[in-house]
């Protein structure tokens, strides 16, 4: 009998996990980089230098402001991850929390917390974000929170869903004829087993995240300057669009590269973690 | 007093058709170190029987009676205290070993759970008694399997684990829920000789469910037999097996496959099926099937009729089947 290929060699023979891991890597990599290394500094302005088409001294040109747009993107990267990351935690830990209640509990718990979830789900990221930034004023902390909330619904569903399946198996069942209590159960048996479905929706979810986190800025109601954002770039290029179209086009090929690179990391996750799938290749 | 002392135990569930009583009026009472079969169709209310006892009912379930373990009351008692019963007195084992295992953990550690839960053993210590009582079930290379996880072991593997698992507080019972219905015919007997060794040395009680009359014949010392979730007789194997009074019982023993049987001779049946439980007839559950059927049997609900020592049916034309023999 041969032995099956580990995962790692199955990933990378995945062609989507492959392309979506790559594109994934290189945003974690610029963001990084960023940190300690852009070209040029993407607070420098320098107006004389403005909407300089791209050129060797700046590749992908200047702004309106004359600041180099390829640093200014670089670090872009940054605040999408940040954004992503909280806002991803935020709603991964809460809506989880809420949505194994709900598997545990049955009843009237789960009719509350997913009538609630229901509820929060009605209202577009967008929407709570107008609300919070009317009563708190823009800012990068308004989108996350917005995002956030909005996050924590999609959560709730999907662990609820995968987490009363695995309630219904009789291992479970078998636990609980053990004498486990539900808290235990929910721990030890129930979270293990739907971790890779949490895992590729919270692949998912971060790259919807960083769209959300591009609209809010792109409204002014996330990201402020000078806070580098991807989303305000486009604002910024908007009224220079046909004086200067790569200011649109960096930024724009930003998002949708790494919005690109998740969703395909994501389904090559759904591919890979699937036991049954597994076997089969 | 007996350890184990079921009465008019009755479970109610609703249904997408309304009401239906899974479990109807079912009484019975074990010793310590006895053994009890449960035998019926599927739907039957055998399993329902089971799971009542351990109070894992599904939601929505209604259970009444009485269930005592040892003079305490079980029905009603709060799930913080059920979870100090279940596993720790009385103990389960299941249909499907592949399914009840948990596929992430290795089997040591789904062993040694149980002991640290109501043992209060630590880990090692737990892990170490893991390992012996694997080794108990005869599990082969018991030290290393309990590395093993459950989808490296084969299906009777699988079923020694739980079997291991079930053991492991040294339970007052242990309900065996068709333990080989999913094994290989040939390891079918070993499971169940394990088992009977097993539940021998620590002297508990058995109860065994199953479908199959075989394995009941040969495994246990008293059997109910269940039709429509009623017991429609119950008494000592022997007897039943030899003098079976309720109609249902000699068609389903008519119904065996028997090797003398010519080529091209057909296996009795019992014609029509098992009725759905949200329309029981109010009268014998068994009276649309029977062949004896009187219009009184649809009157209602036959009593239990002794038909020798502890040895009784719930049938009002007991007389007829009698002579039918």
């Amino acid at each position: 009998m041969t032995h099956p290929p580990t995962l790692a060699a199955r990933a990378l023979r995945h062609p989507s996990f492959a392309i979506g891991g790559a594109l994934t890597l290189l945003l974690i990599l610029v963001a990084g980089v960023s940190l300690v290394w852009t070209p040029l500094s993407p607070y420098d302005i320098d107006v004389p230098g403005k909407l300089h088409p791209p050129s060797p001294g700046h590749w992908f040109g200047t702004d309106s402001l004359g600041r180099d747009v390829i640093s200014v993107a670089m670090a872009g990267a940054q605040n999408s991850i940040l954004v992503g990351v909280i806002a991803v935690g935020v709603g991964l830990s809460l809506g989880t929390a809420l949505g194994a209640v709900a598997a545990a509990r049955r009843g009237w718990t789960e009719e509350l917390i997913m009538r609630f979830t229901d509820f929060t789900f009605a209202f577009p990221a967008i929407l709570s974000a107008i609300m919070l930034s009317a009563a708190f004023g823009p800012g990068i902390v308004v989108s996350i929170v917005a995002i956030g909330i909005f996050n924590i619904p999609i959560f709730a569903r999907v662990t609820r869903a995968s987490a009363n399946a695995v309630w219904a198996r009789d291992f479970v069942t078998a636990a609980r004829a053990a004498g486990k209590g539900r808290l235990r159960i929910t721990l030890e048996h129930v979270l293990p087993n739907i971790l890779s479905a949490l895992t590729v929706q919270a692949t998912i979810q971060f790259a919807n995240a960083i769209l959300w986190e591009a609209a809010l800025s792109y409204l002014g109601l996330g990201t402020q300057p000078p806070q580098p954002s991807w989303g305000r770039m486009l604002n910024d290029a908007q009224t220079q669009i046909f004086q200067a179209p790569w200011l649109a086009l960096f930024p724009g090929a930003a998002i949708m590269l790494s919005v690109l690179g998740l969703n395909l990391m994501g389904d090559g996750l759904r591919d890979l973690l699937d036991p049954r799938l597994a076997r089969e290749r | 007093m007996a350890l184990l002392e079921v009465e008019n135990l009755t479970v109610r569930l609703r249904t997408a058709r309304g009401p239906a009583e899974a479990v109807r009026d079912v009484s019975f009472a074990l010793e310590r170190g006895g053994t009890l079969g449960l035998v019926g169709e599927s739907g039957s209310g055998k399993s329902m029987t089971a799971l009542a006892l351990i109070g894992l009912l599904p939601d929505g379930a209604e259970p009444s009676g009485k269930i005592r373990l040892a003079g305490q009351e079980l029905l009603g008692l709060a799930e913080s205290e059920l979870c100090q019963i279940r596993g720790n007195r009385i103990a389960m084992v299941f249909q499907e070993p592949v399914t009840a295992l948990n596929p992430l953990h290795s089997v040591g550690r789904q062993v040694a759970e149980p002991l640290i839960l109501h043992g209060g053993m630590d880990h090692a210590a737990a892990r170490a008694e893991a390992v012996r009582l694997l080794d108990r079930v005869r599990m082969p290379d018991a030290a290393q399997r309990a590395e093993a996880y459950p989808h490296q072991l084969s299906g009777g593997q699988r079923q020694r684990v739980t079997i291991a698992m079930a053991l492991a507080c040294k339970p007052d019972i242990l309900i065996a829920d068709e333990p080989t219905t999913a094994l290989d015919v040939t390891i079918q007997r070993r499971i169940l000789d394990l088992i009977a060794e097993l539940v021998a040395e620590d002297s508990m009680a058995l109860i065994l469910i199953s479908h199959d009359l075989g394995v009941i014949a040969e495994n246990v010392e008293r059997m109910l037999v269940m039709y429509g979730g009623s017991v429609v007789e119950g008494g000592p194997t022997e007897e039943v097996f030899g003098r079976p009074a309720h109609p249902y019982t000699r068609a389903l023993l008519a119904a065996r496959p028997a090797l003398h049987l010519a080529r091209g001779v057909r296996l009795k049946t019992i014609p029509g099926s098992v009725p759905e439980l949200a329309d029981l007839p109010p009268g014998c559950p068994f009276g649309d099937r029977c062949t004896l059927v009187i219009p009184a049997c649809a009157a209602a609900r036959p009593r239990e009729e002794r038909v020798g020592a502890d040895h009784y049916a719930r049938c009002i034309r007991l007389d007829a089947a009698a002579v039918a023999r």
